[in-house]
């Protein structure tokens, strides 16, 4: 099924979707999309949407469980606090990426912006990854309690991979990165790690997933030097108190 | 380091009273009490004493009295005993002080200068036991005008009106999540709101699925931390509450230490157990009113526009112009926490000096909604140390549509305001994780306490307002002509919108 969200307004473009999903549609496509908002917001059910065009802001927010494709780029708070489902972006995205996930994949292909995966979460089998291809900027991972984030960096070009403030207040999860980050951008609370055996085994995994969507050879991608970046505790805060 | 710090509470036991029975000694989680092995006594070690006053209150031969230990000799109006031990106490530590509860200080309660209005002579009161009398309340937005058209005779609404909370008396129980409190001090809330026809607020901790029969009754919060946030969690509730502030701790976040995080804070709020659960000062997905309507509208879409969206914030000087931005980005309730709302845990210096009162909050932001001419837009929820059905009552006639009940709830059930919440070893059972300690709140019982309690303000409102001449809390909505100041200035009058008693 094919809606052309040309001139179509956010709200009635979801309504369309939500229709589309509940009558059944297993796949959607959706072109001459141009920043509508919240497509996917809240949504359930079996289904593949394709996107043409450029996703606008909160793409799958809340979402649980569909999966979407973006031919383009995608604007800011994609999966913002998403339970379950994928987002494959086939271009660069915004700021505050995955804010509060919970559960899901969100794939970037290209660059990112400022406060990705900010307090990403996880609980027991639900553990939500984010993985980006390209670079990311400033508060990377700020205040991570779960979940995994892959930072690759492809075509840096000799920029930064990630900005400063990486992992600030992160209490959970881990981030690895395919290059070394100086220390002065670590935040207090995380250290840099090497991988070690089951890291591995989890890192190549979803980079051949991430490759095997996005068209791209993974064991170039892993042929490089990666950093685990952890928090030293559970409990950050812990000693900041007079009892 | 030895301590420079004397108990703030002395224990007194009546020997010749005391039958030795141990109840002081199981019934207190601080390890005050304890048996003396060599001949039975029991003694009390007072510096661990935080006077919840459950000894006091429990002990069956009323042989414990508490009293304050006033040991500061040279204590001055400047350097008080409390200030004199908060240094020692960060100069033993060098932590950042924590408390429970709302703001203790002596900063000017607007309610107890305010007085109402009765009628004498001209125009009659109305007998509430006589005559009906309408405190039912609807929160929401409301349109600028409605269009009734005739069908078959008949009048019919053709306006579309917005999502509706309809609530029997004015009243909501505060947002107070699991974590803060324990899951008996929800279950008695949702149990009551749901009897009594009102909400309850599940704060930002998420919901236990068993609480989830009680929906129709419920706001569910988003904040910072998003804990519990997700599909089930939204279609489960009457409405969405966006958390930015609170009265306790305006402009930062939240802290619940690793202690209150068991395996059902764990589970609701989607973290491993013994993390502290952190939510960051700002939601990092909202920098201005522009990012704040991106989430009212993410989350009525994902509601497909079925439920109000309210935005809760903290009163802080600008609370006027905030609350007007808040209208505009599409919330449907404006919820304002004053400086004297409580908290599970706040630093103190930020409890105690940031935000104003909700008086002047509630007054200044009514007053801006309706000269901007958007006041029908969304209703006022207002929040922080509401102690009666008077200031209840005093909250409306300012413009406030209804009230949160936080600590006044927690009293109801059994809360002494010791202010030691964020320790996790409540005796009462309300604030605290440990099932020892809240196995002591029966929810039976809890909610009956707080069905009477709303029962009761009530009955008193109506009364009240019987006594203005008025049988519809509707028509006191912002009708400050009933209130007179006492005492006031003509600042704080003018603020307030409120003329000086003697005043006609």
């Amino acid at each position: 099924m094919i809606i052309d969200a040309r001139g179509v307004h956010y709200r009635e473009l979801n309504e369309r979707i939500r229709e589309a999903v509940v009558g059944g549609a297993r796949e959607l496509k959706l072109t001459n999309v141009v920043g509508q908002r919240y497509i996917g917001d809240g949504l359930r059910g079996d289904v593949r949407i394709e996107i043409d065009g450029v996703a606008g802001n909160d793409l799958g927010a809340f979402m649980d469980g569909p999966t979407i494709v973006v031919n383009g780029n995608a604007q800011d708070h994609v999966a913002n606090t998403m339970n379950d489902g994928k987002i494959v972006v086939r271009g660069d995205a915004g700021d505050v990426l995955g804010y509060g996930m919970r559960g899901g994949k969100l794939f970037i292909k290209g660059d990112v912006g400022y406060r990705i995966g900010i307090h990403m979460k996880s609980y027991l089998s639900k553990v939500p990854v984010l993985v980006i291809g390209g670079c990311a900027r400033d508060f990377f991972g700020e205040y991570m309690a779960g979940g995994i984030i892959v930072l690759l960096g492809l075509n840096s070009n000799g920029r930064g991979l990630v900005g400063n403030y990486l992992g600030t207040g992160m209490h959970g999860g881990t981030i690895y990165l395919r290059s070394c980050p100086e220390s002065y951008q670590l935040g207090k609370e995380v250290a840099a790690l090497d991988l070690d055996d089951s890291d591995c085994e989890i890192l190549s995994n979803l980079v051949e997933e991430f490759a095997r969507d996005l068209d791209m050879d993974a064991s170039e991608i892993l042929n490089a030097n990666f950093t685990k970046i952890a928090p030293v505790s559970t409990r950050p805060y812990g000693k900041l108190y007079a009892y | 380091m030895y301590t420079l710090l004397q108990p703030d509470f002395r224990i007194k036991r009546d020997e010749e009273r005391c039958i030795r029975c141990g109840v002081c000694v199981r019934q207190c989680a601080f390890d005050v009490h304890s048996v003396d092995t060599d001949d039975g006594s029991i003694r009390s070690d007072e510096s661990k004493c935080v006077a919840c006053q459950r000894c006091e209150t429990l002990c069956p031969t009323r042989a414990l009295t508490l009293e304050e230990n006033y040991h500061v000799a040279n204590e001055n109006y400047n350097w008080t005993g409390g200030v004199l031990k908060n240094i020692w106490k960060q100069a033993e530590t060098g932590g950042v002080l924590l408390t429970g509860m709302g703001n203790p200080r002596p900063y000017r309660i607007y309610w107890d200068h305010l007085v109402l209005n009765a009628s004498q002579v001209t125009n009659p009161s109305i007998d509430p036991l006589r005559e009906p009398m309408e405190l039912r309340t609807y929160l929401g937005s409301k349109p600028d005008s409605v269009e009734v058209v005739k069908e078959n005779g008949s009048l019919k609404l053709k306006t579309k009106l917005a999502p509706q909370l309809r609530l029997d008396a004015p009243f909501l129980f505060s947002a107070m999540s699991l974590g803060a409190i324990g899951y008996n001090v929800q279950e008695a809330m949702a149990r009551a709101a749901t009897e009594m026809g009102i909400y309850w607020n599940t704060g930002e901790g998420g919901l236990h699925k068993d609480l989830y029969k009680y929906g129709k009754n419920t706001i569910v919060q988003v904040a910072s931390g998003r804990f519990g946030v997700y599909k089930d969690y939204l279609d489960a509730a009457a409405a969405v509450e966006i958390k930015i502030g609170q009265g306790a701790k305006p402009g930062i976040g939240g802290h619940l230490p690793g202690e209150k995080v068991g395996d059902l804070v764990s589970m609701t709020r989607m973290i491993p157990a013994g993390t502290d659960a952190l939510s960051p000062a700002p939601h990092h997905d909202i920098y201005s009113i522009e990012d704040l309507s991106q989430l009212i509208y993410s989350l009525k879409e994902a509601t497909e526009y079925t439920k109000p969206v309210s935005v809760k914030i903290a009163a802080v000087h600008n609370v006027a112009a905030i609350a007007s931005g808040i209208v505009r980005a599409g919330a449907d309730i404006v919820a304002i926490d004053g400086i004297r709302g409580g908290t599970g845990a706040a630093p103190t210096m930020i409890r105690d000096n940031v935000g104003i009162p909700i008086e002047l909050a509630i007054a200044a932001v009514d007053q801006r909604l309706r000269d901007e001419g958007i006041r029908n837009r969304a209703s006022i929820l207002a929040a922080g140390g509401f102690r009666s059905s008077a200031d209840i009552i005093k909250a409306i006639a300012l413009g406030a549509d209804a009230v949160y009940l936080g600590t006044a709830a927690l009293v109801a059930m059994g809360c002494h305001v010791c202010q030691k919440c964020y320790t996790g070893k409540c005796n009462w059972g309300i604030a605290t994780q440990d099932p020892y300690l809240e196995r002591r709140l029966n929810p039976d019982i809890a909610a009956e306490r707080l069905s009477n309690l709303i029962h009761a303000w009530s009955h008193e409102i109506m009364e009240m307002l019987g006594g203005m001449g008025i049988n519809a809390i509707e028509s006191l909505r912002g009708n400050r002509l009933h209130l007179r100041g006492v005492g006031l200035s003509k600042t704080e009058l003018d603020i307030l919108g409120v003329r000086h008693a003697g005043a006609s």
